[in-house]
């Protein structure tokens, strides 16, 4: 498990991509532009970092990161992302995404998308940190600093893999249950965007000791 | 290296009362400070569009015009033109009509803008965010390069060899690019040969510099001069005669804010340690004293190459005459340091006087 696609190149994408770099991974970046228009970009931001089309990225990675806006995931090939492990780092807000119905009012976004990426085993994490966290915020394991980070997913397989990966990039993972539990660190929960020892989220995500008595 | 100001006309609030005050006096407070800002000798001055209660600073080209009026050398800009929303025709009429009257000293900057009130204001769909944008954008530049225009797009009537007015005596307007970091927006501004600025509000602020390389890199690929190519840097900045106070005090009013916009957008306000980390070292938040001010300004230089930084100070309604005090001291104590660290901006010259000297 060392290789990353990583699905958009914005500020989420090209931070994740240095930072899952420097971690030892290798890295595929694609957009919706042809390759060639993001060797260049990510040359000089994310070195390292290979420019493909998203066909190849997903075939050629075990991880797959969702780090697109929210509005464009209909773009995505479901087709291609049968069986692969997918990491949803999208959030839905209205304000820059535009209103979309089927996300309005919905419990959790990643639902959503699961739904339309039928057949991927898809996990969400890295939502709740903000872009210039990814790298700023990493620290090795065992350090006292370490921030907690949610991960959540139907397929019991995926859950440790992305668990993992998380940890490898400098976070301590927190596995808050099925899909449906990431609402508990969407956008307006006490989670998001918040720095949180593995403890204080477990707490807030209700899997502290006491709780599970 | 050119420093300065940004404000998005916050209101302030009553100490005593808890008041908020009148949207009317924030935008003569504002002026006040535009007209300060000259006195002590900073070189930019913008302001960001709202359409809030709190910061009602809608009206750019109306203050800046006032400002020009009263002011001599200071540039007058925006920080940013919300253009998805607006007539590029209009702006640029505004724009060129404020550098008419303030001698060659606006300056336009463009962005998507982070705040999405003027969407609802002015009709718009937030579902054309992107599109709105891009095309407006290009109007706007072309509109810049040429007195009339042919051009038709999907958001506002086709222009049919439209002249549009006034012109600005140095040729052409500046128009800046703003951006938060997103790098296909660094290559953009590189080929299209426009200077760019970037908004740095939080986390590590050399992060940037790998973004202004490629800035730079793509206006070269694109075969663009190294005197279009400029950087600027945006960012939270509050300077006091003592350090500790100084941070304590923008404290409670950066995180009122952040407050503010958490509520909005569903995230956690960040705790005072965070703020601590970033108001130091290689942070985004520039709050300090003068001279921790002026050596942070000169090592974020080192990285990023910028020529000019320029901070939003008043936020979350703090009181007048603090903004005031920050700015004296942003111009008569951090601004000689910066000066005798990296050489005092050579003036450019770009109006009639010039030429005839
Ligand atoms: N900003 C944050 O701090 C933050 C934090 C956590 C999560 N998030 C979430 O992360 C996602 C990305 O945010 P961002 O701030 O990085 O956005 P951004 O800077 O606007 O970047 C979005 C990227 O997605 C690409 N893209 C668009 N359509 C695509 C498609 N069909 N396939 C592949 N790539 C596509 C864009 O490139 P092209 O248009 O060239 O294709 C661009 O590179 C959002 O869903 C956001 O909610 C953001």
């Amino acid at each position: 498990m060392h290789k990353i696609a990583i699905l958009g190149a914005g500020r989420v994408g090209t931070a994740l991509a240095r930072r899952a770099l420097s971690a030892g991974f290798e890295v595929r970046v694609a957009t919706s532009r042809p390759a060639a228009d993001n060797a260049f970009m990510l040359q000089i931001v994310a070195p390292g970092a290979i420019a493909a089309s998203a066909e190849e990225a997903i075939a050629e990675s075990d991880i797959v990161v969702l780090a697109l806006p929210l509005s464009k995931y209909r773009n995505l090939k479901p087709e291609l992302l049968q069986g692969k492990i997918v990491v949803d780092a999208m959030n839905y807000w209205a304000p820059t995404d535009g209103t979309l119905a089927e996300f309005d009012g919905a419990a959790s976004s990643s639902e959503v998308v699961q739904r339309f990426l039928k057949g991927a085993r898809l996990v969400r994490s890295f939502n709740h940190l903000g872009y210039h966290e990814i790298e700023d915020a990493a620290r090795p394991q065992g350090h006292a600093e370490r921030r907690a980070m949610a991960v959540a997913g139907d397929d019991p397989q995926a859950n440790p893999v992305v668990a993992a990966f998380v940890d490898r990039l400098g976070f301590d993972p927190v596995l808050s249950g099925g899909l449906a539990s990431s609402r508990l660190f969407a956008g307006g929960t006490p989670v998001f965007g918040a720095a949180m020892t593995r403890s204080e989220m477990e707490d807030h995500l209700g899997l502290s000791s006491e709780n599970l008595a | 290296m050119e420093l300065g100001i940004y404000s998005f006309g916050d209101v302030q609030r009553d100490t005593a009362t808890g008041e908020l005050g009148s949207t009317a006096q924030a935008t003569r407070n504002l002026l006040e400070a535009i007209q300060l800002a000259d006195q002590v000798g900073l070189d930019y001055f913008g302001i960001g569009e709202h359409h809030t209660r709190e910061m009602p600073a809608s009206a750019a080209t109306v203050i800046l015009g006032a400002a020009a009026a009263s002011t001599s050398t200071i540039k007058l800009g925006s920080a940013v033109t919300v253009l998805s929303t607006d007539d590029p025709v209009r702006v640029y009429q505004q724009f060129a009509t404020l550098d008419a009257v303030s001698n060659g000293r606006a300056e336009i900057t463009a962005g998507r803008g982070s705040s999405t009130e003027s969407f609802p204001l002015f009709g718009q769909s937030l579902n054309d965010y992107d599109e709105l944008y891009a095309e407006k954008l290009d109007l706007l530049l072309q509109i810049n390069e040429n007195e009339t225009v042919t051009w038709s797009g999907k958001f506002r009537p086709a222009l049919n060899d439209a002249l549009v007015v006034p012109r600005p005596e140095r040729g052409t307007l500046p128009i800046w690019l703003a951006t938060g970091g997103n790098p296909h927006s660094s290559v953009r501004a590189g080929l299209l040969g426009l200077p760019i600025s970037y908004a740095i509000i939080g986390g590590q602020a050399h992060r940037f510099s790998p973004l202004a390389d490629l800035y730079r890199r793509a206006a070269e690929q694109a075969g663009h001069g190294p005197d279009k190519i400029k950087v600027s840097v945006a960012s939270p900045g509050f300077v006091g005669e003592d350090a500790r106070q100084a941070k304590d005090f923008f404290w409670t009013h950066w995180h009122a804010v952040m407050e503010q916009i958490g509520r909005i957008r569903g995230f956690a306000p960040p705790p005072r340690f965070h703020y601590d980390t970033e108001a130091s070292g290689a942070g985004a938040l520039f709050v300090g004293h003068p001279e921790e001010i002026a050596e942070r300004i000169v090592t974020l230089h080192k990285s990023i190459g910028h020529q000019r930084q320029f901070f939003q100070t008043d936020v979350g309604q703090m009181p007048h005459r603090d903004f005031l005090r920050s700015i004296e001291l942003l111009g008569t104590r951090v601004k000689p340091l910066v000066d005798a660290e990296l050489g005092r901006r050579q003036p450019v010259p770009e109006n009639d006087e010039a030429a005839h000297a």
